[in-house]
C-alpha cells in the first residue's frame, strides 16, 4: 500500500514492523499472484489486498453476485475432550457466550475476554459434535491459543491446525453456486455448519461469513484448497475479493474489525456486542458471569456505560478515516469521541464510518463533527448496518 | 508533456500548465473517492500540498510540481471523483497554474524518462 510519490497521511490494513521477509504465505499464494493480486503485508502474512477488478468493483460484485475471500490466515482450532461437554464447559470459562446450549451443527460468535472486561479477540465456535471447531483473528492466533491451553488443559486439548485453508464464498449467489458442488449446502440455515464432500475433498461448511452477505465459509484441507478455489472461481457468477473490499463490506454491514473497532480496553457493552451474550450467562442467568472480566461486563449491562460503539455518515464526501477526532460542535475543544473505522461504503455510495463516543451523544442522528484535515465537518450518529444483512435466517 | 517523480503529468497550454495524475499513479491510488481542490487564484511553492485526494485505500497529497498560480480548477472531479480512474491524462486533470518560470519545466522528465522511472 505504500506508494512513492503521492504521499500516503492515512492507510488501514498494513501491519507495522512486518518486514516483508518475515510473512508467510496462504496456500493460495500463487493462485492469488496468477490471478493478477496486489499483494500487501497483513496480521504478518502476504494477502491480497485487490485483484484486476479494483476495491470498488469487487465490494459491488459480492453485494450483486459472489465474491471468493481467502482468510486462510486466520486460525483454526479442535477443542477436544473425552467427554465432549467438558470442553464446552471449559470454553465458557473464557468467553461469555452460552457454549453448552449450541446444538450440534450450530455456530456461534463470540469473544475473548480479559479480567479488566475488555475484548483480546472474536472469533466463531461451533459445535461439531465430537468437538469443538474455534476459528480466531490471524494477528491473534498464537495467543488464543496459548491463552486456550493455559486455561483447558489437561482435560481439553487445544490443536492449532496448520493443514486447512479456509475460504469465504459470500453474496446472494453464493447459494446457488456452491449447492453445484453439493446439493446440501442450500438447506444450511444461517450459523448451521457441517461436513460436505466438495471437490473431493472433506470441507467443513458453515452458513455465515464476514461482509453482511448471506454465504459460506469452508475449511478445506490444504491439499485441495487451490482446486477449490479456482472451480468456485471458474463459476460466472464468482469473483475473486481482497481485504480491500472485506473492509469496506464488513464496515458497511457494521461489523467489527479486532483491533480497530474493539480492542484489549473496550468492552463488549461499549463495543455494542451485548447481543452476543445469550441469557445464560447474563445476570439472573442460570451460569451467569464465570468469565474474565465479568464483574465489569455485568455491571454496565446494569448500570449503563460511559461512552459507546455507533455508527457515523458523514455529511459530505470525505471519508472520516481511523483517528478522525469527534466533537460536539464546530467549536468545542474537547473530543467526546474518535473514528475507529471509516472510508468510503461503494454500496451505500458515501464515505461511512463507526467510533466511539461519550454515551450523551450516542443518541441515532446526533450531529457531531469530525476534524479532518484541520477543519470540521459535520457528521451524523446512524444506525447499524448500513446495509441491511442478506443472512438466510 | 512533462512528468514529476511524484507522478504528476504538466501540459503546457499557452502560458499555463495544466496538471493532472498518471494513469500508473491512478491505477496505484485505486478507485478514487473524494477530491478537494485548491482556490482559484492561490500562490503556491514547489511541494505545497495543494490537492488532497482519497481512494478506497488511502488519502494523499498532491503537490505542487512547480512554483505559480493555480489558475483554474476543475471542478468536475469534486461531483465524479471516479474520472480520475477513467482518463486520468485527459479529462481529469486537477488544475491549471501560470508558473513563474517557464524555463524550470525543462528539469521535468519526458515521457520516455517518466516511463523508465516507473519501471
Amino acid at each position: 500500500m505504500e506508494y512513492a510519490g503521492c504521499r500516503i497521511t492515512s492507510t488501514r490494513l498494513n501491519v507495522k514492523g512486518c518486514r516483508v521477509s518475515d510473512l508467510k504465505r496462504t496456500p493460495l499464494y500463487d493462485l492469488h499472484v496468477a490471478l493478477g493480486a496486489k499483494m500487501v503485508p497483513f496480521a504478518g502474512y502476504e494477502m491480497p489486498v485487490q485483484y484486476s477488478l479494483g476495491v470498488m468493483k469487487e465490494h459491488l460484485q459480492c453485494r450483486a453476485a459472489a465474491g471468493l475471500f481467502d482468510v486462510s490466515h486466520m486460525g483454526q482450532a479442535i477443542l477436544r475432550s473425552d467427554d465432549p461437554e467438558v470442553a464446552k464447559a471449559a470454553l465458557e470459562r473464557l468467553i461469555p457466550q452460552d457454549v453448552l446450549g449450541l446444538g450440534e451443527g450450530r455456530q456461534r460468535y463470540g469473544f475473548f475476554t480479559n479480567d479488566a472486561g475488555g475484548i483480546e479477540d472474536d472469533l466463531m465456535f461451533a459445535n461439531r459434535g465430537d468437538h469443538l471447531f474455534v476459528v480466531v483473528n490471524a494477528a491473534c492466533k498464537e495467543a488464543d491459543v496459548a491463552r486456550m491451553r493455559a486455561a483447558l488443559e489437561p482435560e481439553v486439548t487445544v490443536k492449532l491446525l496448520e493443514n486447512r485453508a479456509l475460504l469465504a464464498l459470500q453474496g446472494p449467489k453464493a447459494e446457488a453456486v456452491l449447492a453445484e458442488h453439493h446439493p446440501s449446502v442450500a438447506e444450511m440455515r444461517f450459523m448451521d455448519v457441517a461436513t460436505v464432500p466438495i471437490a473431493g475433498a472433506e470441507c467443513w461448511v458453515s452458513r455465515s461469513g464476514y461482509t453482511g452477505e448471506d454465504g459460506y465459509e469452508i475449511s478445506v484441507p490444504v491439499a485441495a484448497a487451490t482446486d477449490l478455489a479456482k472451480a468456485l472461481l471458474a463459476h460466472e457468477d464468482v469473483e475473486a475479493i481482497g481485504l480491500g473490499a472485506r473492509d469496506s463490506l464488513r464496515l458497511e454491514a457494521g461489523l467489527c474489525l479486532y483491533g480497530h473497532d474493539i480492542d484489549a480496553t473496550t468492552s463488549p457493552v461499549e463495543g455494542g456486542l451485548t447481543w452476543g451474550i445469550q441469557k445464560m450467562r447474563r445476570a439472573g442467568g442460570d451460569r451467569e458471569g464465570g468469565f474474565p472480566g465479568a464483574d465489569r461486563v455485568l455491571r454496565e449491562m446494569a448500570e449503563g456505560i460511559s461512552r459507546k460503539r455507533v455508527g457515523l455518515l458523514p455529511e459530505g464526501r470525505a471519508p472520516m478515516r481511523e483517528g478522525t477526532a469527534l466533537f460536539a460542535s464546530a467549536e468545542a475543544d474537547t473530543p467526546i469521541g474518535g473514528v475507529t473505522s471509516g472510508g468510503f461504503g461503494p454500496t451505500v455510495g458515501a464515505p461511512v464510518a463507526m467510533g466511539y463516543v461519550d454515551a450523551g451523544h450516542a443518541e441515532i442522528g446526533a450531529a457531531l463533527f469530525g476534524e479532518v484535515r484541520g477543519k470540521r465537518l459535520p457528521v451524523s450518529v446512524a444506525k447499524l448496518p448500513f446495509v441491511a444483512a442478506g443472512f438466510k435466517r | 508533456m512533462k512528468f514529476t517523480e511524484e507522478h504528476e503529468w504538466l501540459r503546457v497550454e499557452g502560458d499555463e500548465v495544466v496538471v493532472g495524475i498518471t494513469a500508473h499513479a491512478a491505477e496505484q491510488l485505486g478507485d478514487v473517492v473524494f477530491i478537494e481542490l485548491p482556490e482559484e487564484g492561490t500562490m503556491v511553492s514547489k511541494d505545497d500540498e495543494v490537492v488532497v485526494i482519497e481512494s478506497v485505500k488511502a488519502a494523499s497529497d498532491i503537490l505542487a510540481p512547480l512554483d505559480g498560480e493555480i489558475t483554474e480548477v476543475n471542478e468536475a472531479l469534486v461531483e465524479e471523483p471516479g474520472k480520475v480512474n477513467e482518463d486520468p491524462e485527459g479529462d481529469a486533470w486537477f488544475f491549471k497554474m501560470k508558473i513563474e518560470d517557464m524555463s524550470a519545466l525543462d528539469d521535468l522528465m519526458d515521457e520516455a524518462d517518466y516511463k523508465k522511472y516507473i519501471g
